[in-house]
């Protein structure tokens, strides 16, 4: 413990051991944005074996038809919480962790602009984790997952109202995700705050890197599509304690007023988890290529037509709900259209690895499954997008199938992408290749073999949220081979953890720049000092450290 | 490059203008849809005294605000107490409103669509004032004690900014509740 | 790797085809809802917009995963790379362009054709040969009314079949009693969303007789997953005669009078129906006709004595979370009771 501590402090060799207790004060009061950004990433990924375990046992729960592993009461919560946590207790912490870590660093800055509004972000965030997890206690006992919520994780009315939802497990819902949205608005702003404000000389934003311009979209995004969610949450607060009626059907309220309000943060809301994947592999791809990326100035047109678009396209989630035929059209007609943009990235990439030297370690192994799987998400999404066709796939395990491909064939994959490309950078030692390759290779057999299946599951019939199905459907034959998955891809998470923790104990010493990469994080020490640069950094391109390395042919004047 | 403060708040309305979107929009769209009475042109009175107030306010901590940029550290503090109580006026005569509204008429935020909307959107911008009033009261009470001085001043204009919004929110709400939605 | 997934393939292949038919006596039982095994207007729509669109996506996957497979494998550093950096691409506003207008000309037909299908599908106005019904979805079974020829039933939907030269479709209007639920049934339509506070319509023509299956498709609570729907496409004269069936008032057997005068004295009358006598509750299911139903508890349970009398006894020991609660009776009563039940023909 006190090794991580103090290599994460950038005390390296065998320093003074200081009492564990100084330690743990040094984290819980850091307003570092590099100390933060770790504690984000680590919650995520702890809250990650948490939703795991409930995915695995609902894997279990369906493996064949009629099974009693877990009662109905109980399959409900845990579909409802795994949900509700990868979303908003790995997906977000996550991709905000590492933009805490990244952003200051590659513009050349100290900390972030708001460094104590930093620190308030994380601990709502896991204030409002350990509520949601606290539902599991009292109520039915764990077996029967005790208070935890139950009504799905975009939680529609009227199931959530008093009276549907008697007890207090769709107040864990509401209140924990409530508090946990104010602190990601919050560390939204500072980043918002930080790109704009707080760049180092030379660095116009025309030269900033397309991961820092990604988050600055994805920043904008929250700002925008967060609120709604906490509005329509005070709302269901106001009917829920105060006998207010705006989910109220039997008052005349409209429950299809929750889904526009909900969606209407909703699919923003996949955007913003996803566009960090995108910006990681953004920086990757070109460095394992060898190779500047293809068409900067559209990658980053592209990320903010996605921006923009995100907020006009929430509607293709209610295309079932019957809001009439050109209201099904126009939504229609946005969800192609943000397709292009999105599409236009992918050829970004595999244009920039066209005539490169690719080296395929570990982080370029995540980045290109990321390719194959987030096109097949792509292109699901685009066949989602065909309202008919949607009108028979939604609400089933097509959906769940499009979504896994987005957000562990795309947003997991690329995560793990970033954590062996930084790895090094936060903590100056390499993780284990070997381990990263039976990483690699587990984990994307497992999640395919899992999740592929489901696109067919869900084109014969099979919808979704059912804790158990008929045995005269046809369906268990590839519930068996999406459940076998899950040991695949539970072996590959072991395997992480070990590289992990091997390599923060003997891992070999990684210097400033293991990767020959060409951002300003890499200028630095590994790990940074406390104050990132000794001298603030002066920039003439976007890739300042090509030029250093390449006097002859800076990037200057091809840009 | 911009000040971190500017930026910051320029966010932060943002983010609260969308959040209040979203009640309005609840607002306008229950319009005529509640199951019950009363309704919104039996029992709803102009609150004409009220908004002046509060526009003024905006007027007073404009005015405030320069005047510490200019190092006029009390009258700054006159004029930002001015704002503090016009806010103050505001809020006393929403409170005797809303007291009359559910003594008298019987509306509460559970009696119809129109009592829920209502009581929510003024509600959360009458929650609005209060903070501002919070931070206003802070201001006035560091210029009496003469902790404030020229170098606070950007800081007291952003406060005035997010007044600014208030009294933004306040013409909206107005409009769709007093106006539109009688 | 390739020789895997030509089997993973080969494998999938297969099971497409195994699965696809489904008809309520092929296949050994199993009645796969496929929406690949349409028997009505707009699920054959749907399916012929699925191939459409697959052939597109197809398409596209094949062109951008084989560029980049291409990529990968051409590109990959060689043994003894000298460790120089490639030359150094920037971009090209041509190629850019090029990619932008094409996706964009994609999107545009893609649009078109599914505007064409929305409207088709969700337009279509009744006919006056029209058969009309109207479905209300509860926690969680089914609630059939046939407004025009006045018939309440539960959770098995009987149609006539269609003929495609004179169509005679039906039109189902949705409504909800509680929560949000979804109406299903892949081989006849896509799913319509059974919503409080609003009225949806959807409608089907089938044009082969048997029986398809679906079940609600929009969590509703507890028990979702057991809230399954069975339609049956008869023959216009099996409709008549099933209709007529089911219009005329309960039966009155002399056998079974103790337990129709317990059932009527007892709570059952406040939330079931029987035609016919005093009992008119609403919350449940219409038991005029219950024994003319294949299962019990929307689809949950074959409808067999053993399991009407243990429903009776203990509903949640056979379908956990159902509202009925258990009625406690004596074994006696019980007894009585289930025998009028079955009587219900």
């Amino acid at each position: 413990m006190s090794v991580l501590a103090d290599t994460m402090a950038g005390r390296r060799g065998a320093g003074a051991h200081r009492p564990l207790l100084a330690v743990l004060h040094e984290w819980v009061v850091t307003v570092d944005h590099k100390r933060l950004g770790v504690m984000y990433v680590v919650s995520g990924l702890a809250f990650l074996l948490v939703a795991g375990l409930e995915a695995s046992t609902m894997r279990l729960q369906l493996v064949w038809s009629g099974l009693h592993v877990v009662p109905p009461g109980t399959f409900n919560r845990l579909f409802t919480m795994h949900g509700t946590t990868m979303v908003f207790l790995v997906g977000i912490p996550i991709v905000f962790g590492f933009a805490n870590y990244l952003v200051p660093l590659m513009i050349g800055a100290r900390d972030l602009a708001f460094p104590r509004l930093n620190a308030f972000g994380f601990w709502a965030f896991l204030f409002g984790g350990l509520l949601l997890h606290f539902s599991f206690v009292g109520g039915e006992g764990l077996y029967g997952g005790g208070s935890a919520p139950d009504v799905g994780w975009f939680a529609y009315a009227p199931l959530t109202g008093r009276a549907f939802s008697p007890g207090n497990s769709t107040d864990y819902w509401n209140l924990s995700i409530l508090v946990m949205g104010f602190g990601t608005v919050a560390t939204s702003i500072n980043l918002i705050v930080t790109t704009l404000a707080m760049r180092c000389p030379g660095m116009t934003l025309g030269r900033l890197p397309v991961y820092v311009w990604m988050m600055l979209v994805v920043s904008g995004m929250t700002v925008i599509a967060l609120p709604p969610l906490s509005a329509a949450q005070i709302m269901l607060l106001l009917d829920r304690f105060l006998g207010a009626h705006f989910f109220d059907t039997q008052a005349g309220g409209s429950a299809v007023m929750w889904q526009h309000f909900f969606w209407f943060f909703g699919h923003p809301e996949v955007y913003i988890l996803m566009v960090p994947g995108f910006a990681f592999v953004s920086e990757i791809i070109p460095v394992f290529s060898r190779k500047v990326i293809f068409g900067y100035p559209m990658v980053v047109a592209a990320s903010m037509a996605i921006g923009l678009l995100s907020m006009s396209v929430w509607a293709h989630h209610m295309f079932a709900v019957g809001m009439g035929s050109p209201l099904n059209a126009a939504f229609a007609a946005s969800t192609m259209l943000i397709a292009v943009p999105t599409g236009i990235k992918i050829f970004n990439w595999v244009a920039t690895m066209y005539g490169g030297r690719i080296r395929f370690a570990t982080p370029m192994l995540f980045a290109c499954a990321f390719l194959f799987q987030f096109l097949c998400a792509g292109l699901t999404g685009i066949m989602l997008a065909v309202v008919p066709f949607n009108w028979q796939v939604t609400d089933t395990y097509f959906v769940v199938a499009h979504f896994h491909y987005v957000l562990v064939g795309g947003l997991v994959f690329t995560i793990f992408g970033a954590i062996y490309y930084w790895f090094p950078k936060v903590t100056g030692r390499l993780l284990s290749e070997r381990l990263g390759r039976w990483h690699f290779w587990l984990f994307v057999v497992g999640f395919n073999v899992t999740f592929l299946p489901m696109h067919w599951l869900g084109m014969i019939g099979m919808p979704r949220r059912i804790y158990t199905y008929p045995a005269d459907r046809g369906w268990e034959f590839w519930n068996v081979v999406a459940s076998l998955g899950v040991a695949f891809q539970a072996a590959a998470i072991l395997v992480f953890l070990v590289n992990v923790v091997l390599a923060l104990r003997r891992g070999e010493r990684a210097g400033d720049d293991p990767w020959d990469a060409w951002t300003l994080e890499w200028s630095t020490a590994s790990p940074p000092p406390p104050y990132n640069f000794e001298t603030v950094p002066v920039v003439g391109s976007r890739r300042p450290l090509w030029d250093l390395k390449h006097p002859d042919d800076p990037d200057g004047p091809h840009e | 490059m911009s000040s971190r403060g500017r930026v910051g708040m320029i966010c932060l309305i943002i983010a609260e203008a969308s959040l209040f979107a979203v009640f309005v929009v609840a607002y306008l769209y229950y319009l005529g849809k509640s199951l019950n009475g009363p309704f919104p042109r039996e029992v709803l009175s102009v609150p004409i005294l009220g908004t002046v107030c509060l526009l003024s306010s905006s007027v007073t901590v404009m005015i405030g605000a320069r005047a510490l940029g200019r190092g006029a550290v009390g009258r700054s503090g006159a004029w930002l107490f001015a704002t503090f109580l016009l806010g103050a006026v505001f809020l006393t005569l929403t409170g005797a409103e809303w007291s009359r509204l559910i003594a008298r008429e019987g509306l509460t935020i559970g009696t119809n669509l129109f009592g829920t909307t209502f009581y929510a959107l003024v509600g959360l911008h009458a929650s609005h004032v209060i903070v501002g009033l919070v931070m206003l009261a802070l201001i006035t009470v560091f210029a009496w004690s003469r902790a404030l001085g020229p170098a606070n001043a950007e800081r007291v204009e952003l406060v005035s900014w997010y007044w600014h919004f208030v009294d933004g929110v306040w013409i909206v709400v107005f409009t769709v509740v007093y106006v539109v939605g009688r | 790797m390739l020789r895997l997934a030509c089997g993973v393939l080969l494998l999938a292949a297969v099971t497409i085809f195994t699965t696809s038919p489904a008809t309520a006596d092929g296949n050994g039982g199993v009645q796969t809802p496929s929406i690949f095994a349409p028997v009505s207007t707009p699920a054959y729509a749907i399916r012929e917009l699925t191939w459409i669109v697959l052939v597109i996506t197809g398409a596209i996957f094949l062109v951008v995963a084989g560029l980049t497979v291409y990529a990968i494998t051409r590109f990959r550093r060689r043994q003894g790379d000298d460790g120089r950096e490639p030359p150094q691409v920037y971009g090209s506003l041509q190629i850019e362009l090029a990619w932008t207008v094409v996706p964009i000309l994609i999107v545009v037909v893609l649009f078109l054709v599914t505007t064409r299908y929305i409207f088709a599908i969700e337009g279509r106005p009744p006919v006056p040969e029209a058969l009309e019904v109207t479905i209300v979805g509860h926690q969680w079974w089914w609630e059939i009314r046939y407004p025009k020829l006045g018939i309440v039933t539960a959770n098995e939907l009987h149609v006539p079949v269609s003929d495609p030269a004179h169509p005679t479709p039906t039109f189902i209007t949705l409504q909800s009693a509680d929560v949000i639920h979804s109406f299903w049934i892949p081989q006849l339509a896509g799913k319509m969303d059974v919503v409080p506070n609003k009225t949806n319509r959807i409608w089907i023509d089938p044009q082969k007789p048997g029986g398809y299956v679906g079940q609600c498709a929009e969590y509703c609570g507890l028990q979702h997953a057991g809230m399954l729907l069975i339609v049956a496409v008869q023959s216009k004269e099996d409709f008549e005669k099933w209709a007529a069936q089911q219009q005329a008032p309960a039966r009155n057997d002399a056998g079974v009078q103790a337990g129709r005068e317990l059932f009527s004295s007892l709570a059952c009358i406040n939330c079931h129906a029987v035609r016919g006598t005093t009992a008119n509750g609403v919350f449940g299911p219409d038991l005029t006709h219950l024994m003319s139903r294949r299962t019990i508890g929307a689809g949950v349970i074959q409808n067999t004595p053993e399991n009407i009398r243990s429903w009776i006894d203990d509903p949640a020991s056979l379908k956990p979370g159902a509202l009925m609660p258990a009625m406690k009776l004596s074994r006696e009563d019980l007894d009585k009771v289930t025998a009028y039940l079955l009587a219900l023909r």
